[in-house]
């Protein structure tokens, strides 16, 4: 049985710490997502001194504090931002369509403190000089939803987003937007596909850079939710203080969910390249240790799509370049640990089928590929594998991401990492990304896969052969 | 610009191809660049007429940009000066094959009943580009084995590659976008919304465009098999646009006809007339044989028998030769220009008949035709330029220029001014549409000319008016579609606003939206009243209508029907049927009896499409070949022949019995064909566009008075279909149940006045007849006119229709 | 098999009129007729096809696209079972099983009294709560086998009131009053904001694209 902290219901999940909190501060009060509670906690603070100032100058704070994105990339929103054309209108994008496997943070950003998140909107912007944001809530997230419209509604009443903010000129339109069911959409080409109505299928890049060629084609800035969350206390207290936190590549906090076999599962808020996974799995403040004190046998750092770790990772800090150049990524803050109990062939099976359910079946590799990978993987796991399946595996996986796959170092076996991020033959990463669970897994477990396969004299008596082929079902002329 | 755009503008972009330093356009896309330089890079979803998507990831090749190598679709990315491209190494020719690999995964393996088996890209790739056996051991994604998606089009899933192509071009090329992606992942398909078929008039373009067997065309299913094709290229001569086509035959026999890329016409794409109207060549009812009529006389009794060409030929001599004033000439639009020369030739030189008319009252006049300046198609739809369109709905009646001119308006920023009865297919596009009530055409552009921007005219708002003179009076080139609205309506009205809106726009050009075949080959070969061959005005002449009005009259006691039906064409159904009962000799050139032709006395059968050689002329003045690709049926003859042959019988030689001599004749005696090379014409290239200047222009004459407007009444809109109750269309099996039936459609303020339902039948009346119509309610018609398309099934509109009347009136009652 | 009701067409107006163009209303829109219906009616998205301007073809590309609208008629209580890795590794396939077993339905099937689909779904952003559940998109964590069967007794018994029929997301909705909004233009027509200029010096080619 897991051990479990005692958690508020309402905050299913965050658990304090005594790290530094830049965008968890209002979780532990009850109303936090109220107005009234983000009022009286220094609620549009951040916006207010924004508006003292010049849009270039909040620009300028935002681009001096090195604000990485927290979505999965982790590109610096100034950065971002400074490559719009001076082109109009232009759009701010929010991606709250959290669905990467062991994701969870954006949503309770959005549930806990939806004032903080607007707040955070309007000031981006007001930054980049334009009139019209799109929240895009993931579909399944009624709670967000609903506490997201209630407080645009409260905000607009009290004059924080509409028209004349704060009595100003300034005048800023924040629309919620519902997605419907697709992970895909979550890539930010494919969110603007389905921000026009359309499936989410992801445009090329380039021409399809979005800020330049983004909502509609004109320049457009997609943001995480997590990002702008930090700009209300970013606003208040400044690049600098901002930048005292963390590492120097990555200052701040990051929200972090760990999740699978630990005694305390949990979303905390985290110093950025402080903090080891070492701490995060076994700290007293964090998540107390493997369950039952198994062993760690594998661990996921960054969400479903990034290669594993293992043991010989655990001190690495929680910090992009590290993991990057270690072989996997940090992603978007989903770490999911697994113990020596574990399945690999399951949990792969389960990984792979993930992206083969939400490929958007645009680009050929990616359709085809994924789907394949499954049905070997399911073939494997139902006890009908063939000697040469595992090589087929890496095979097709060779036709999604070619080259050598990134994969961490395998010490005892004296094997280098292949750092971030893979090569592709599609438009987006999510074909690429099935091929992380298998190349981690066969690597590391190759024995566990081989151990499901039957002896190759019995192939013949077990395995299915060619399924029901097209040639019996050649249509006939009438 | 930059000291480097400038160089790229004028030499081009430099970069390696596998090594070698070649040039490159400046903004080519790589899989182009490489193309012309002789290196083909196997695609899928790429087409040259479409945006690129770049989703099939066939045309994946290894580039540097000075960033390190990586793979990049070569479909979407421009050439970048010095970029390195490898289509030849180790990681390209991975990648590719691994792509061909998962594309074969699920395609099944009926490559020996697909109909695209040996012309299939999918197959052609996996050859050359292709890992060579498969390793995938599971079963194979199964779908329903082909649907039909319209009554033309049939869907095979198991065999579609999602390339895109088909759905892309429904929405982008077409504006039809009934096909769409559905689901997501490996479980996506194209398919059609539930009960709303891909009924687009340009469905067969997604079959040729189809890179594996998953589109198939109802009439070439298991017809044919690309080996035992032979092809040759020609042009489709069902209306004035001209596309060009290639033909191909099996066995004797017509298969099948794609469209072929002309940069000046067509740029590949057919309407599905064009495409499958072929069907009606091979139909079993085509003449075969000269045919005498037999009994009585009465209509009752009516009846045929062959007799030999000598004799037909000798009793048409006969016919023709006794008093040319007493014979008038119709048609003339379905031949080649080759045989509409000897035609005019024996008529004019030999049989002295003035009285001919090429077009059967439901055009244009020919004088507006050859008289004024002539714009190409690529004039016309030049970017930035300006287009007015006062001519039927285009979709309808030349749909290939329609794929041409919504392209112009939605890509290239032409601004299309409509000034037209109804909304057309073109007015979501258009910059200003412009609806004057029938018989205001005239008064509405005379307003633009004179400024007179106040209150309304004619049913058009003084602002817009003053909006569309100033586009035509802006310093943008204009160029005029000018046609047949309404055949309701007289085309003294054409005439009255095309001399205003050269007021307006002095330097305009002319494009005539001939909808009826090779029309401008026949006005140009002088079968026009009042003109001779090259254009050139002679003395005299009917008109088809005064033609039918003499036959009344009793001036006239013969007619020669060329390939022309005017019992069903000809708008005043009462005039034509008063005539043809009247007229005492009716001899008739035709393929197919045709309501008209079934009356005549001596019925000569001629060969038909894809079974002569010969030319046509476009709308535009473009000269390209009809070839022929099988054998004329049974005893019918090429239709200059058929002139030679009574010319013969009137013991004259019209100076030719081959057709390279009469070519040889023809430009010797007109001047715009001179220059003509006949051997290559139309060979590698789009035919020559010919000299179509004049040393006179059209006559405006007194413009027409403004007809009164009957308050109590509305007035008649009547237009052609794509699809009717045509000789062509009624003859391919395939499309002769695509006409609607017709009906009765309203505006809905004057619907809603009628206090009956949609779908129920109300009473029309006019002087002349009353009729019984299911309504519909139609926003394209403006307040006050009522819209009823010509030849349809269930009512034939020309029966309300009298050519004495400016416009036609009807009182509509429940 | 019904277009939207009145009221309902007139918030689906109002929608439309918060974006720059009307397709993009879209999935919010077959959101609100799934919420009338339970599911995304033939009729309605040829209702939509009018209201934004496209053709029944591409609503139904757009709904199939994405797995939260049904296009018929499913349980009253949609049961979103994860079993993604996360709530694998703490038994969110067992709870699967169970709940297949217990309801005696394959996922994707609708129970026989037309309460309940059962639905294997990908992660839903709790896995710290693993095994995880949504009914009708609200959650439930950390989920053993008799918090199901106690779950479902329970709305059996009409005794979870709070849950809403499938089809209704959040029970608040944005609405935007007239005086309050900042504007929306067509992306073709709307350029700089006034404010943006007047607070810093404009760029050199600002003004339309």
């Amino acid at each position: 049985m897991v051990a479990t902290n005692a958690y508020v219901p309402h905050a299913a999940g965050y658990v304090d710490n005594d790290g530094p909190k830049i965008v968890t501060s209002r979780f532990l009060h009850e109303d936090s997502y109220t107005l009234v509670r983000a009022l009286a906690t220094g609620g549009y603070d951040g916006l207010k001194d924004a508006l003292r100032r010049s849009p270039a100058e909040v620009a300028g704070e935002v681009k001096n504090a090195v604000l990485l994105g927290r979505g999965g990339a982790g590109f610096p929103a100034g950065i971002k931002w400074g490559f719009m054309p001076p082109v109009w209108p232009r759009y701010l994008v929010v991606n709250g369509d959290e669905s990467e496997p062991g994701t969870y943070k954006d949503r309770l950003l959005m549930e806990r403190d939806p004032h903080q998140l607007i707040e955070g909107c309007v000031i981006t912007c007001y930054a980049l000089g334009l009139n019209q944001c799109f929240l895009y809530v993931r579909g399944e997230m009624a709670l967000a939803q609903e506490r997201i419209a209630q407080a645009l509604n409260d905000a607009y009443a009290a004059g924080y987003v509409g028209k004349n903010i704060l009595g100003t000129d300034v005048s800023i339109d924040v629309v919620l937007h519902w997605g419907a069911g697709a992970y895909i959409v979550g890539e930010e080409t494919a969110l603007i596909e389905s921000l026009e109505g359309n499936p989410g299928r992801p445009r090329l890049k380039p021409p399809f850079f979005p800020a330049a060629k983004g909502l509609y084609l004109k320049p457009t800035i997609v943001n995480n939710v997590e990002t702008l969350a930090n700009l209300p206390w970013l606003m208040v207290n400044g690049a600098d203080k901002f930048r005292s936190y963390g590492s120097e590549k990555s200052p701040g906090t990051r929200m972090l969910a760990i999740s699978g076999h630990v005694n305390r599962p949990g979303v905390y808020e985290v110093e950025q390249g402080v903090v080891t996974f070492r701490d995060l799995f076994y700290g007293e403040q964090f998540c107390q240790g493997i369950r039952d004190g198994n062993a760690l046998k594998a661990f996921v750092p960054g969400g479903g799509s990034a290669p594993w770790f293992f043991e010989d990772q655990l001190d690495l800090p929680i910090e992009a370049s590290e993991v990057g150049s270690q072989g996997s990524m940090l992603g978007s803050g989903a770490i999911m640990v697994m113990d020596e109990t574990t399945d690999i062939v399951k949990a792969c099976l389960r990984l792979v089928r993930f992206y083969a359910r939400e490929s958007c079946g645009k680009c050929t590799p990616c359709r085809e590929g994924t789907a394949w990978e499954e049905k070997v993987l399911q073939r494997i796991s139902d006890g009908h594998g063939r000697p040469e399946d595992l090589d087929l595996l890496l095979e097709i996986g060779q036709s999604i991401s070619p080259g050598d796959y990134p994969v961490a170092s395998f010490i005892s076996e004296d094997l280098d990492p292949v750092p971030f991020p893979p090569k592709q033959t599609t438009i987006c990463p999510l074909g690429p990304s099935s091929v992380a669970p298998i190349t981690s897994a066969v690597r590391r477990f190759r024995s566990e896969f081989e151990a499901l396969i039957p002896k190759s004299e019995l192939i013949s008596a077990t395995a299915p052969t060619v399924g029901p082929d097209a040639v019996e079902q050649l249509e006939v002329s009438k | 610009m930059t000291a480097t755009e400038s160089t790229e503008a004028a030499t081009g972009v430099p970069f390696f191809l596998n090594g070698k330093s070649l040039t490159a356009n400046k903004g080519e896309l790589l899989i182009d660049a490489c193309e012309r330089n002789g290196v083909h890079i196997p695609r899928f979803c790429y087409h040259e007429r479409m945006t690129p998507v770049g989703m099939c990831r066939m045309c994946l090749v290894e580039v540097d940009t000075g960033r390190g190598p990586a793979l990049q679709p070569s479909c979407m990315l421009p050439v970048t000066p010095e970029m390195k491209v490898q289509t030849e190494n180790e990681v390209t020719q991975r990648a590719q094959s691994g792509v061909l690999e998962l594309f074969l995964i699920n395609h099944p393996l009926d490559c020996p009943v697909c109909d695209k088996g040996g012309e299939c890209p999918l197959q052609d790739n996996a050859y050359s580009y292709g890992p060579g056996e498969s390793r995938f051991v599971e079963e194979k994604r199964h779908y329903e084995k082909p649907i039909p998606i319209s009554d033309l089009v049939n869907l095979d899933r198991e065999r579609c590659i999602l390339c895109d192509r088909c759905t892309r071009f429904s929405k982008e090329v077409a504006g039809d976008p009934l096909i769409h992606f559905m689901g997501r992942g490996s479980e996506t398909q194209v398919n059609t919304f539930p009960d709303h078929p891909f009924s687009s008039y340009f469905s067969g373009n997604t079959v040729q465009i189809c890179p594996v067997g998953a589109l198939t065309a109802s009439p070439y299913r298991f017809k044919a098999r690309p080996w035992d094709l032979t092809a040759t290229e020609s042009t489709a001569v069902i209306d004035g646009t001209g596309a060009r086509i290639a033909l191909q035959s099996s066995q004797d026999e017509l298969v099948r006809v794609l469209g072929v890329d002309s940069e000046a016409i067509n740029w590949g794409w057919l309407s599905d007339k064009e495409r499958f109207g072929y069907e009606s060549a091979n139909s079993s009812s085509r003449l075969t044989e000269p045919l005498v009529k037999t009994g009585s006389g009465q209509t009752s009794d009516i009846g045929f028998a062959p007799i030999r060409w000598n004799n037909a030929l000798a009793r048409t001599a006969a016919a023709l030769g006794a008093n040319p004033e007493r014979v008038g000439v119709i048609g003339g639009a379905r031949l080649s220009v080759e045989a509409q020369y000897a035609w005019s030739k024996l008529l004019s030189k030999v049989a002295l008949i003035s009285n001919v008319d090429a077009d059967l009252g439901d055009g244009i006049p020919a004088d507006l035709a050859l008289g004024l300046p002539r714009a190409s198609i690529a004039e016309t739809v030049a970017p930035g330029s300006v287009v007015v369109l006062m001519a039927g709905d285009p979709k309808e009646e030349l749909p290939t220029l329609f794929l041409r001119l919504r392209h112009a308006a939605v890509e290239d920023g032409v601004s299309i001014v409509e000034i037209t009865p109804r909304r057309t297919s073109l007015t979501k596009h258009a910059a200003l549409s412009l609806h004057p009530r029938p018989g205001a055409l005239g008064s509405v552009t005379e307003a633009m000319a004179n400024g007179s921007f106040s209150g309304t005219v004619g049913g058009v708002e003084g602002s817009d008016l003053q909006a569309a003179a100033e586009l035509l009076g802006s310093d943008r080139p204009v160029t005029v579609i000018l046609g047949r609205a309404n055949l309701a309506e007289s085309s003294d009205f054409l005439r009255d606003a095309v001399q205003s809106i050269l007021t307006i726009a002095p330097n305009a050009k002319f494009l005539p939206a001939l909808r009826r075949g090779n029309l401008m080959g026949a006005f140009e070969m002088g079968l026009a009243p009042g003109f001779g061959m090259g254009g050139v005005p002679t003395e005299g002449g009917c008109s088809t209508e005064q033609i039918l009005r003499a036959v009344v009259g009793g001036q006239i006691e013969t007619l020669l029907l060329l390939g022309a039906d005017p019992l069903s064409d000809f708008p005043d159904r009462a005039l034509a049927a008063q005539a043809f009962d009247q007229v005492t000799n009716l001899i008739a050139l035709d393929t197919f009896l045709s309501s008209s032709s079934t009356l005549a006395d001596i019925v000569l059968p001629a060969a038909g499409f894809g079974e002569v050689d010969g030319s046509f002329l476009n709308i535009e003045g473009r000269l390209s070949p009809i070839q022929a690709k099988v054998t004329s049926k049974g005893q019918s003859r090429d239709d200059w022949l058929i002139a030679v042959g009574v010319a013969a019988s009137l013991g004259a030689d019209l100076g030719f019995s081959t057709l390279e001599e009469l070519r040889i004749d023809l430009s010797a005696n007109v001047a715009s064909f001179s220059q003509v090379d006949w051997i290559n014409l139309g060979r590698g290239d789009d035919g020559p566009l010919l000299d179509s200047t004049r040393d006179w222009s059209p006559e405006f004459g007194e413009r027409k008075a403004v007809p009164a407007v009957d308050g109590y009444g509305l007035a008649l809109v009547v237009d052609h279909k794509l699809w009717d109750l045509g000789t062509l269309v009624q003859n391919s099996a395939t499309l002769a149940g695509l006409p609607e039936k017709a009906g009765l459609a309203l505006s809905r303020s004057d619907f809603e006045k009628l206090a009956t339902e949609e779908g129920e039948r109300v009473t029309i009346e006019t002087e002349r007849a009353s009729a019984n119509l299911v309504v519909t309610i139609d926003d394209s018609c403006p307040r006050g006119t009522a819209h009823i398309p010509f030849r349809l099934p269930g009512f034939d509109v020309g029966e309300l229709i009298s050519v004495s009347s400016p416009v036609t009136t009807i009182r509509v009652a429940r | 098999m019904s277009r939207l009701s009145a009221a309902n067409e007139t918030l689906a107006r109002e929608i439309i009129s918060r974006y720059p163009r009307p397709k993009s209303a879209l999935i919010p829109l077959l959101h609100l007729a799934q919420e009338q219906d339970g599911y995304v009616a033939a009729d309605a998205m040829e209702q939509l096809a009018e209201l934004v301007g496209v053709a029944p073809a591409e609503v139904l590309g757009t709904c199939t696209f994405y797995e939260m609208f049904k296009r018929e008629p499913v349980g009253k209580y949609v049961l979103n079972i994860c079993t993604n890795l996360s709530c694998q590794l703490n038994g969110g396939e067992e709870l699967l099983h169970h709940a297949e077993q217990a309801l005696g339905v394959r996922p994707g099937d609708v129970t026989d009294d037309g309460l309940f689909t059962v639905e294997d779904v990908e992660c839903i952003a709790a896995c710290t709560e693993a095994p995880c559940m949504q009914v009708n998109y609200r959650y439930e964590y950390r989920l053993t086998t008799s918090d199901f069967d106690e779950l479902i007794n329970d709305i059996r018994t009409g005794n979870r009131s709070d849950l809403p029929e499938h089809g209704t997301l959040g029970l608040v909705r944005q609405h935007i009053p007239a005086d309050r909004l900042a504007g929306n233009e067509s992306p073709e027509e709307a350029g700089t904001p006034s404010w943006f200029a007047s607070r810093q010096p404009a760029p050199e080619d600002s003004g339309k694209a």
